[in-house]
C-alpha cells in the first residue's frame, strides 16, 4: 500500500494579507491612540502625563524658539568630547596591555580593579574634584566609555587566532607587521562591540550627569520642567534622548558594515 | 640548480654561524646518498626537539635535494608536523643543526587566510618591497583562481581557499615549499584536483617540496621519495621510481602502497586474515610480504 502523498507548499505560495511593516506599526499606534483617548476623557491628568497632542505642540514650540536645538547641541557636544577622551584612554590602555606582557601586568590588574567601582558612584567625587561645570559631566562619560572599550578591545586583541599569527610569521611579517595586518584587524569586531556598549553607556552617563547639576543641555530642560510639573517637556526630553541614542546606534552599525564587510554576516533570514 | 642554504635555524639561546657540519652526516637510513658537499635544499643534522622532557624528534637526520619532492608519512603525533614547523622556522626550541633556504613558504592544513584582507592582498601579505597587485593576480591565475582575487576569504569554498593559500606560498618563489597536510580538510574530489595542481606547480617551479601527510596514496602520487617517521627519527625511506603522471591502478603502485602501509603498521586489506584461502593464493604480490611477515 502506497503512502498518502501531500504537496510541499513553496514559501512564495503563502499569501501575506497584511504587509509586515504595517503589522509592526499597529502595536505602537494602538498604544498612542489609547493614550490620547485617556488624556482627552480626563482619565489621565496632564499633571501625571501630558497627552500626545500636547507633547507634539510643546516639541514644535521648543524647536521653534531654539531652546531644544541649543540644548541638544550642548548635550551632544558633551557626549562627543567624553566619548573621544574615553575612546583614546580605553583603546590606548587596551593596546598597551593587549600587545605586551609587561603592559598587561602593569595595566590590566589596575583597570580590572577600578572597573568594579560603579561609575555612577563617582559623581560626588567628581563634583568635589572638578566643580559643577562641564568637567565632571565629561569625566563621567569618559569613565564609562573607557572601561567598556578597554575590556572589548583587550579581549579582541587576545582573542586573535594564534594560527593566523603563526601564518603571518611564516609569511615573514615582523612584530609591527603582525600587529598591523593580523592583530589589529582581528581585534576590530571586539572593538566595535565595545564602541556600541560604550555609546549606550555614554548616553546613560549624560543623563546622570545632567540631571544632577546642569545649567544647560537637555538635562537642564528636564530638571526645570520637573520643577514646574511640565510633563509634556519631560516627555519631549526623553524622546530626544531616545532619538539620539538610536542615531548613535545607527552610526555604529553603519561603521560596522563598512569596516567589517569581510565578515559573512548573519542576515537573520 | 643548486639552492643556496641561507638561514640556519639555531637553538634559540645560541647563535651559531651557518655552516655545514664538517663531519658529514652520521649513518642512518634517512641520509640521502649525497655527501655533505652536494647541493641540498634542506640539511638537518642531529635535530632534537623535546616537549616536557619527551623527545618528539630524536637526533633526526634529513637531507632534501634541490627540486626534490619528498613526502613525510607517519602516525599522528609522530612528530612530522613538528619537523615541518621547525623547518619553517616556527619552532625554535631545538637542539642540533638545521639548514634551510632563506626563501621558503608554508601551506598549512587550514588555509589560514586573513579574513579581513581580500584574496589578492592575502597573497601579497609579508612580501618584501611593495609588489603590485599584478604579482598577486599572476600567482592566483597560476592556481586557477584569477577570477576570485577580490573576494573575501570567507566567501571561498574549501578548495578555493586552499588554492589561494598555495598561491600565497608560491608567490614568494620559494626554494623550499612546506606543505602540512594541505589536502586533509578537502573533500575527495577537490583533493584529487588539488593534488594534480600541486604536481603541476612543482614541475613548473622546480622547488624542493616537503609534504607532510598521512595519506599513503597521496605520497605515492606526488613524491620522488617517501619517508616514514617513527619514534622521532626517519625510520624508513623509499625512492619512488614510478613514471609521472602516476597511475593508482599500476600494479607497482599497489605494491609500493602495501609496502608503505606495512611500514606504518597497517594491515593491507588484501592480506587480512579473514580472506578466503582461494583469494589468498590468488592475491597480488603486494600481499605476500605481509603473509611472510
Amino acid at each position: 500500500m502506497s503512502p498518502v502523498l501531500e504537496p510541499v507548499v513553496p514559501l512564495s505560495a503563502r499569501r501575506r494579507t497584511v504587509p509586515r511593516w504595517l503589522r509592526r506599526t499597529t502595536g505602537p499606534l494602538v498604544l498612542l491612540i489609547a493614550w490620547q483617548v485617556c488624556s482627552a476623557t480626563g482619565v489621565l491628568s496632564p499633571d501625571t502625563l501630558a497627552s500626545p497632542g500636547t507633547i507634539a505642540r510643546t516639541a514644535s514650540d521648543l524647536i521653534g524658539d531654539g531652546t531644544l536645538p541649543h540644548a541638544m547641541l550642548v548635550s551632544v557636544q558633551r557626549v562627543l568630547v567624553g566619548l573621544l577622551i574615553g575612546a583614546v584612554a580605553g583603546v590606548s590602555l587596551a593596546l598597551v596591555s593587549g600587545l605586551s606582557r609587561l603592559g598587561e601586568d602593569l595595566v590590566d590588574a589596575t583597570v580590572q580593579m577600578l572597573r568594579t567601582i560603579p561609575w555612577v558612584g563617582m559623581i560626588p567625587l567628581f563634583i568635589i574634584w572638578l566643580g559643577i561645570g562641564e568637567a565632571p559631566k565629561i569625566a563621567l562619560i569618559s569613565l564609562g566609555v573607557t572601561f567598556h572599550l578597554y575590556l572589548n578591545v583587550y579581549a579582541g586583541i587576545r582573542g586573535v587566532d594564534a594560527q593566523l599569527i603563526e601564518a603571518g610569521t611564516s609569511l615573514g611579517l615582523g612584530r609591527w607587521g603582525l600587529i598591523r595586518h593580523v592583530v589589529l584587524p582581528g581585534a576590530l569586531p571586539g572593538a566595535m562591540t565595545g564602541l556600541r556598549y560604550s555609546l549606550a553607556t555614554a548616553w546613560l552617563a549624560l543623563v546622570f550627569g545632567e540631571t544632577i547639576n546642569a545649567d544647560d543641555g537637555i538635562g537642564f530642560l528636564l530638571n526645570r520642567a520637573r520643577e514646574f510639573f511640565q510633563t509634556d517637556v519631560i516627555v519631549v526630553c526623553l524622546i530626544v534622548y531616545a532619538a539620539l541614542g538610536l542615531l548613535a546606534d545607527f552610526i555604529v552599525r553603519t561603521l560596522e558594515r563598512l569596516l567589517l564587510q569581510w565578515r559573512p554576516s548573519f542576515t537573520g533570514k | 640548480m643548486a639552492t643556496e642554504l641561507h638561514g640556519q635555524i639555531g637553538p634559540v639561546e645560541k647563535e651559531t654561524p651557518a655552516e655545514i657540519p664538517a663531519d658529514g652526516p652520521a649513518d642512518g637510513p634517512a641520509d640521502a646518498p649525497a655527501g655533505p658537499d652536494a647541493p641540498a635544499a634542506v640539511r638537518v643534522h642531529g635535530l632534537t626537539r623535546t616537549f616536557d622532557g619527551r623527545a618528539v624528534i630524536d637526533r633526526l637526520e634529513l637531507t632534501v635535494r634541490p627540486g626534490e619532492f619528498v613526502a613525510l608519512l607517519g602516525h599522528s603525533g609522530c612528530g612530522k608536523s613538528t619537523l615541518l614547523r621547525i623547518l619553517a622556522g616556527l619552532d625554535r626550541e631545538i637542539e642540533g643543526e638545521v639548514l634551510v633556504p632563506r626563501t621558503k613558504a608554508v601551506a598549512f592544513q587550514s588555509p589560514r587566510l586573513m579574513p579581513w584582507k581580500r584574496v589578492w592582498r592575502n597573497v601579497l601579505l609579508g612580501l618584501p618591497g611593495r609588489p603590485g597587485r599584478a604579482v598577486a593576480e599572476r600567482a592566483l591565475a597560476e592556481v586557477g583562481l584569477g577570477h576570485r582575487s577580490t573576494a573575501w576569504p570567507k566567501t571561498l569554498s574549501g578548495g578555493e581557499a586552499q588554492r589561494a593559500s598555495l598561491a600565497r606560498a608560491l608567490v614568494r618563489e620559494p626554494d623550499l615549499l612546506l606543505l602540512d597536510e594541505p589536502f586533509g580538510a578537502l573533500d575527495a574530489l577537490t583533493r584529487i584536483k588539488a593534488q594534480q595542481l600541486v604536481a603541476e606547480l612543482w614541475q613548473r617551479r622546480g622547488c624542493a617540496v616537503l609534504l607532510v601527510t598521512h595519506d599513503v596514496e597521496e605520497a605515492l602520487l606526488l613524491a620522488d621519495r617517501v619517508l616514514v617517521m617513527d619514534h622521532g627519527v626517519i625510520a624508513y625511506e623509499r625512492e619512488i621510481g614510478l613514471d609521472r603522471p602516476r597511475d593508482i591502478s599500476d600494479p607497482r603502485f599497489a605494491e609500493l602502497r602495501a609496502e608503505l602501509l606495512d611500514r606504518l603498521g597497517v594491515v593491507a586489506p588484501t592480506a587480512a586474515p579473514t580472506a578466503a584461502p582461494t583469494t589468498a593464493t590468488a592475491a597480488s604480490p603486494a600481499a605476500s610480504p605481509r603473509k611472510a611477515a
